[in-house]
């Protein structure tokens, strides 16, 4: 709690530092954070053994980073990661290795590092060592403050996965998600962001009326949403996230819904009602100037971008039942992508284009399926019921999703391909409307 | 919240006791192995010793006096049930609604809230839509009956507050519903 406070000649921003990390302390005790379990991993899963890191200073750090590593990587599917308990030796670096004794429990790969301080600093250096061809695959040096441990942490495995599998880690980003408790004063609902793991929850807004529809901004330093505070009427709020100021954006009469920033983050795309019916409208966010984009008496909603900012993807029950469509903004030429099902609604197309993901009801149950736009085939992902709200990370490989585990909203994730699946049960009432951050919350360069 | 809460109880306490106890009947107390129910008019009357002029408003519902000398009074069913994905107005509550818009039309100063719910199935905001729908066509309706638009003023929550929390047929026939609230 006090790592790293305790040295010689008190600075302010030393101060700040200590602060930073005792009020972190404070607010991640207060909320229940999300567990995550596995319920199906990769078949090949990858035998990795993280080495507790060497710690150089005085006081032992307050997160045993190699812990946080460990657990990232299992929680991947991707890795079976070796308890600590079962390790014969504990390096620190390539040249304290002895080969034999991981070859003999199976580990193909190896995490080992050392902490030390460095002035406020905290300095991380850490290796992959390949255990069958002896080799180092991938070592750096990163520095960060005693508040970021975590941080660096997750920055240690996404180098790792990265190194490893060929994909973008998505352990150094968040999740924001809505929670419904039932209390004795009537329903309590909480905006929430926790990083990817589950830790770290920090509420953002608290309200006994609804909030929904979170969606961030493409720098992630800015978020909207719907929140029904204001005498239960529905608003579209903007919220910057570093100094919690927000205002409201729209509250016309009728729905104020569905917020969606452009891919520059200059524009957000809505749904107002306010001229009789569900439209989808765009709001130029520097001269407030509003532009409605569908004009149609059937529902239009659920806007998203497409990835170049050049159409918008939307729901319409125009042919008479919830249907994806395409809208180019140049023309308002207007296309219809879904014809399997009868029901398809709240899309997104993957960052490369390739697919859509969405809400896809089957023989009555509502599941996640991505569209293959190349091939036309539509793939159902999940296997639960009920199932909505899906998020893709940012790294295009696992998505996030709403759905019900006993009566009992719940969010989780399954990778692109299906191939690994995991729960995140809350401890503190329906967990909902999960939207995974569209970039890592702190980068760190490497010191060489 | 704690206080506003304790004064709809009371407030609640006192229909009950005037109306002989109707408090309950409203169908979202029902059990969830209950049939879907329609319209059940909730019209408990019974004599009061003071002779009530006119409609009064309780805790966001009517009660009017019936008009049979006795001081007799009732209280007008605020709920109404709709089919999945529908946001026609049932052929039941028409009764029931017609007596909604006589008493708006009769007097102009009454404000009404018409909030529009679906049941969790399909996305919150296709279902944000979808109620707004269900609350419309009953404002479509009370206007079409005399009731001024002006009067009315729609809110859609969507699936987020259901009337029944379980996940059954019957649940989700409880909370696809738009409830007239008197302000």
């Amino acid at each position: 709690m006090t790592f790293g406070c305790n040295e010689k000649g008190i600075q302010l921003i030393r101060l700040f530092s200590c602060l930073f990390v005792a009020l972190f302390f404070v607010s991640s005790a207060s909320h229940a954070e999300l567990r995550i379990e596995i319920t199906k991993g990769v078949d090949n899963a990858v035998k990795v053994a993280v080495v507790p890191f060497a710690w150089r200073g005085k006081r032992r750090p307050p997160i045993a980073v190699d812990e946080v590593i460990s657990s990232d990587l299992g929680l991947s599917g991707r890795f079976d990661a070796l308890p600590t308990s079962q390790m014969l030796s504990l390096p620190n670096q390539s040249s304290e290795v002895l080969s034999r004794d991981w070859r003999m429990l199976g580990v193909e790969y190896l995490v080992m590092g050392s902490l030390e301080p460095n002035g406020v600093m905290v300095r991380l250096r850490f290796e992959l060592y390949d255990v069958l061809r002896q080799t180092m695959v991938a070592s750096q040096t990163i520095e960060g403050l005693p508040g970021e441990l975590r941080d660096m942490a997750h920055h240690v495995s996404d180098v790792v996965f990265e190194a490893l599998t060929g994909i973008e880690g998505a352990f150094s980003t968040q999740i924001m998600y809505v929670t419904a408790l039932d209390t004795e004063e009537g329903r309590l609902f909480r905006l929430n962001i926790a990083d990817a793991d589950g830790h770290r929850v920090d509420t953002i807004l608290e309200s006994n009326e609804p909030i929904l529809s979170a969606a961030w901004s493409p720098d992630a330093s800015m978020i909207t949403y719907v929140s029904f505070e204001q005498d239960g009427r529905p608003a579209i709020y903007l919220h910057e996230l570093s100094t919690g100021n927000r205002q409201i954006l729209t509250s016309f009469a009728g729905l104020n819904g569905a917020p969606s920033f452009s891919p520059d983050g200059l524009q957000l795309a809505l749904v107002l009602s306010k001229d009789g019916n569900p439209d989808i409208y765009i709001l130029d966010l520097q001269t407030r100037r509003l532009r409605r984009i569908t004009r149609h008496y059937g529902i239009d909603t659920e806007p998203s971008w497409t990835p170049d900012g050049e159409a918008l993807i939307f729901t319409s029950n125009r042919g008479g039942q919830p249907q994806i469509y395409q809208m180019r903004l140049s023309d308002f030429q207007i296309q219809r992508l879904t014809f399997e099902g009868d029901y398809n609604a709240k899309a997104s197309l993957l960052k490369d284009g390739s697919g859509l993901i969405m809400v896809h009801r089957r023989e009555g149950i509502f599941h996640i399926a991505l569209l293959d736009l190349n091939r036309g085939r539509l793939m159902v992902l999940t296997e639960t019921s009920l199932d909505e709200s899906p998020s893709v990370a940012p790294n295009g490989s696992m998505l996030i999703y709403a759905t019900q585990d006993r009566g009992e909203g719940i969010l989780a994730a399954v990778s692109i391909d299906g191939g690994v699946k995991f729960n995140l049960p809350s401890t503190e009432g329906d967990v909902r409307e999960p939207a995974w951050s569209p970039k890592k919350t702190k980068v760190f360069a490497p010191i060489d | 919240m704690g206080m506003k809460n304790v004064r709809s109880l009371l407030v609640l306490c006192l229909a009950g006791l005037i109306l002989g106890g109707c408090a309950s009947s409203e169908p979202a107390d029902s059990g969830p192995d209950l049939e879907p129910i329609e319209q059940a008019p909730d019209t408990s009357s019974t004599e009061t010793s003071e002779a009530a002029v006119g409609p009064v408003v309780e805790n966001g519902k009517i009660v009017l006096p019936t008009g049979d000398g006795m001081g007799t009074t009732e209280m007008l069913n605020g709920v109404f049930y709709f089919d999945f994905d529908q946001a026609i107005v049932k052929r039941a509550g028409h009764e029931e609604l017609d007596k909604h818009a006589e008493v708006l039309a009769s007097d102009r100063y009454l404000r009404v809230r018409l909030e529009g719910h679906a049941d969790e199935r399909g996305t919150r905001e296709y279902n944000l839509a979808l109620g707004e729908r269900r609350a419309n066509a009953l404002r479509a309706y009370l206007v079409a009956q005399g009731a001024s638009r002006s009067q009315i003023e729609v809110i859609s929550y969507g699936e987020e507050k259901p009337a029944n929390s379980g996940h059954s047929e019957s649940a989700w026939a409880q909370n696809r519903r738009v409830e007239i609230v008197y302000r």
